[in-house]
């Protein structure tokens, strides 16, 4: 596009765009110290936070549901805000409101569903994080100067293995546009999917030891704007697994056999392929004649 | 006038002549210039800077012609995309490169644009690998071995960039052809002549090497930068490439980065196989081993092959001393929005917006409103077919390039029910 490329303001304003796990099969059987109230609460005096530590700082809330996801509160919208009920910030009440309103919607879209087999249910983190790449290239595009954006995904739902293309998709896009992925994983087991995308984009990964101090963790370690992250000593990561399942077991290995054609991932060697269904060591045309033979004889 | 009357009254050629007559007093460089004068289109803000013009709606029309023709051409037949791609760069440094039409030169332009080019390859690709060749002299050399690192490509094309002698296509498809011939037989085997000349100074007879290409499965494609030749059209279409002349250093660029995302492959081109990768673990932070790239003693940070345990710097690579190709999961990822691509939105216009029924006309994906600014009347935007959401034009360009994904179909739950009833 001929568009001119558009230049950071300054060095420490940033757009934070916080992706909030919503999904209550998570929170109503999470064992930990944390329930979704306190969660909330945290999170609010942290968002709070992002907006007294520049005035040009802006924060975009999504959350992402069990069975869907919306837009929560853009700081940059000049909304009629529900007046501050008492003591409470008018953000503080806004927010709670709006997040109110999707627990609600959420409930309702699901509620035509029959049961779930799946023993752990995740939540629709590409959904999420797809829009809020959209969302960033909308900055991008707003004019000649914008602040810089990074998004933090605040999750506790497991990884759901559906939606692997999905966030691999979307990790990429952030990594060619150069808008890091932290994340601040409060579930009890580390998100393998969260830590790749932390670690390909240049984010953050945390997975905090203690919960009832989470304010602490998101104050010290996510507040800060890109520029100053040179300065700080940030958690790294222990260990990110690259090694890949194979489409059979869905076993973790480090050797393995893969399709030239679909690129599926296997453990031991095969014929077909069960994804694509090419023949192997054949030449298709010939594989296709062979089938269409046996089809005439049988 | 008279002239022009007399004319008037001869017939329906009389348009023409008139404008003729007119332009008779005008140069050739004015007479461009009658009935557009895009300068006149330029418009300053209150502060008197100029405010850029609006390209949106010639951009995306050009956009969406680009993806029709893509879709259509997958869905015509059964093909698949060829995603272990070993690509042959064939740059024309004859005399004809030196040529000064593109500036500075044919060759600096081709140089800049082909780095460009093989960081995009290797981006979308990466499992694939690229050799690089020149034609000089009546010769063609390999500059570097089909290798899959595009540091070293590009180290190597920005030394040598000088231009003398004639050029031969048949030399260089010779070469190609030898280079190819040893790669194994699950990859596709595609070669890119960046052709400058016009004409070939060829030993033998090129038909016949055309003829060897073909059987050999080459797909040749020619990106020729002077004018259309027979020759090279004629390669294009045995071999089942596809050949384009550049207009422009803007329209070389385009076309050569159309050669970045796999092709179409047609499926008896190359054997399915199952390869043999290994997926190494990072090394443990402080472990100090000798790498087998730089052979020198590094601390930490490295990959550490499944078969042999020697510690390579960088992935993807075949491990020096197994002969192990060694990837990450996340570089196959990147391969897959190709095969699961996501359909084009269709377009819906200003009418049908304001006749559906939703409440706020914004974007689903950017939220950014889709009327026309200062009015109160929707503007042009685009839908997905399959989860019935609006998104405005940016935001749809965005997803098809680049994000692959449609945020209102991943924000959606679907049943397994509800799957197996779209899927039939």
């Amino acid at each position: 596009m001929a568009t001119l490329p558009s230049k950071p303001i300054a060095d420490d304003v940033s757009l934070l765009v916080v992706l909030i796990d919503t999904n209550p099969f998570f929170w109503s059987t999470s064992s930990s110290s944390l329930n979704f109230h306190q969660f909330v609460s945290h999170v609010l005096v942290f968002l709070d936070l992002i907006v007294r530590l520049s005035q040009l700082n802006q924060i975009v809330v999504i959350a992402t549901g069990h069975n869907t996801c919306d837009y929560i509160y853009d700081s940059s919208l000049d909304t009629d805000q529900v007046t501050g009920e008492g003591e409470l910030p008018a953000l503080y009440s806004f927010v709670l409101q709006r997040l109110e309103e999707f627990v609600n919607k959420d409930e309702k879209l699901g509620a035509k569903q029959d049961g779930l087999s799946e023993k752990r249910v995740s939540s629709l983190l590409s959904g999420s994080l797809s829009m809020a790449l959209c969302y960033i290239q909308r900055v991008f595009r707003s004019g000649p100067l914008h602040p810089q954006p990074r998004i933090l995904c605040l999750q506790g739902s497991p990884d759901g293995s559906e939606q692997y293309v999905s966030i691999m998709n979307a990790i990429f896009s952030a990594q060619r546009s150069m808008v890091p992925i932290d994340c601040c994983y409060v579930g009890s087991h580390n998100s393998a999917f969260l830590q790749q995308a932390s670690y390909i984009t240049g984010g953050v990964y945390v997975k905090p030891q203690h919960l009832e101090g989470l304010y602490q963790y998101l104050a010290t370690v996510f507040a800060v704007d890109l520029h100053s992250r040179s300065f700080l000593q940030l958690p790294r990561p222990a260990g990110v697994d690259f090694r890949a399942s194979c489409f059979c077991h869905k076993t973790t290995i480090d050797m393995g056999y893969v399709c030239s054609v679909c690129l599926s991932i296997f453990c031991k060697h095969h014929d077909k392929c069960s994804t694509c269904g090419s023949v192997f060591g054949k030449a298709q045309l010939d594989a296709a004649s062979d089938r269409k033979r046996k089809a005439s004889e049988s | 006038m008279n002239n022009s009357e007399k004319k008037r009254m001869n017939g329906e050629a009389e348009e023409e002549n008139e404008e003729d007559v007119e332009d008779e007093g005008r140069d050739a460089w004015e007479r461009t210039y009658t009935d557009e004068r895009s300068w006149e289109a330029l418009e300053e803000d209150e502060s008197g800077l100029l405010q850029p013009i609006d390209n949106k709606a010639i951009y995306h029309s050009q956009y969406r012609r680009r993806l029709q023709s893509l879709s259509a051409a997958s869905a015509a037949s059964r093909i698949q995309k060829g995603l272990i791609r070993f690509l042959c760069v064939v740059v024309d440094l004859s005399k004809a490169a030196g040529e000064m039409d593109f500036k500075p030169s044919r060759m600096a332009v081709i140089a800049k644009h082909v780095e460009a080019f093989i960081r995009e390859f290797f981006d979308q690709n990466p499992l694939s690998q690229i050799g690089l060749m020149i034609i000089k002299d009546g010769v063609a050399q390999s500059l570097t071995e089909l290798g899959g690192s595009p540091e070293a490509h590009i180290k190597a094309l920005m030394v040598k960039l000088g231009c003398s002698g004639d050029s031969s296509l048949q030399n260089a498809l010779e070469l190609v052809h030898d280079t190819l011939h040893k790669i194994p037989s699950y990859g596709h085997r595609e070669v890119l002549i960046l052709y400058s000349a016009l004409s070939t100074c060829d030993p033998g007879d090129i038909m016949e090497t055309i003829q060897k290409c073909k059987k050999a499965k080459l797909r040749c494609s020619v990106i020729g930068l002077s004018a259309e030749m027979f020759v090279c059209k004629h390669l294009c279409q045995e071999t089942g490439g596809s050949y384009m002349v550049a207009l422009d250093e803007g329209h070389f660029k385009e076309l050569l980065l159309e050669h970045a995302p796999p092709p179409p492959a047609l499926a008896e081109f190359a054997i399915a196989n199952l390869i043999k990768m290994g997926f190494p673990q990072r090394a443990a932070e402080g472990s100090i081993a000798i790498c087998s790239c730089h052979r020198e003693a590094k601390v930490g940070e490295g990959y550490i092959c499944p078969r042999c345990k020697a510690r390579v710097c960088e992935l993807p690579t075949e491990c020096r001393f197994c002969g192990l190709t060694l990837v990450s999961s996340p570089h196959l990822a990147r391969s897959y929005h190709h095969l699961f691509p996501i359909e084009p939105f269709t377009e819906v216009s200003a009418r049908q917006l304001e006749l559906s029924r939703v409440a706020s006309k914004t974007c689903f994906g950017c939220r950014e409103s889709l009327l026309t600014p200062g009015t109160n009347k929707a503007g042009p935007c685009a839908a997905c077919t399959k989860c019935k959401q609006y998104f405005c034009l940016d935001c749809d360009i965005y997803i098809h390039e680049s994000l692959h994904n449609c945020p209102g179909c991943e924000s959606r739950r679907i049943t397994p029910a509800a799957a197996s009833v779209t899927m039939s």
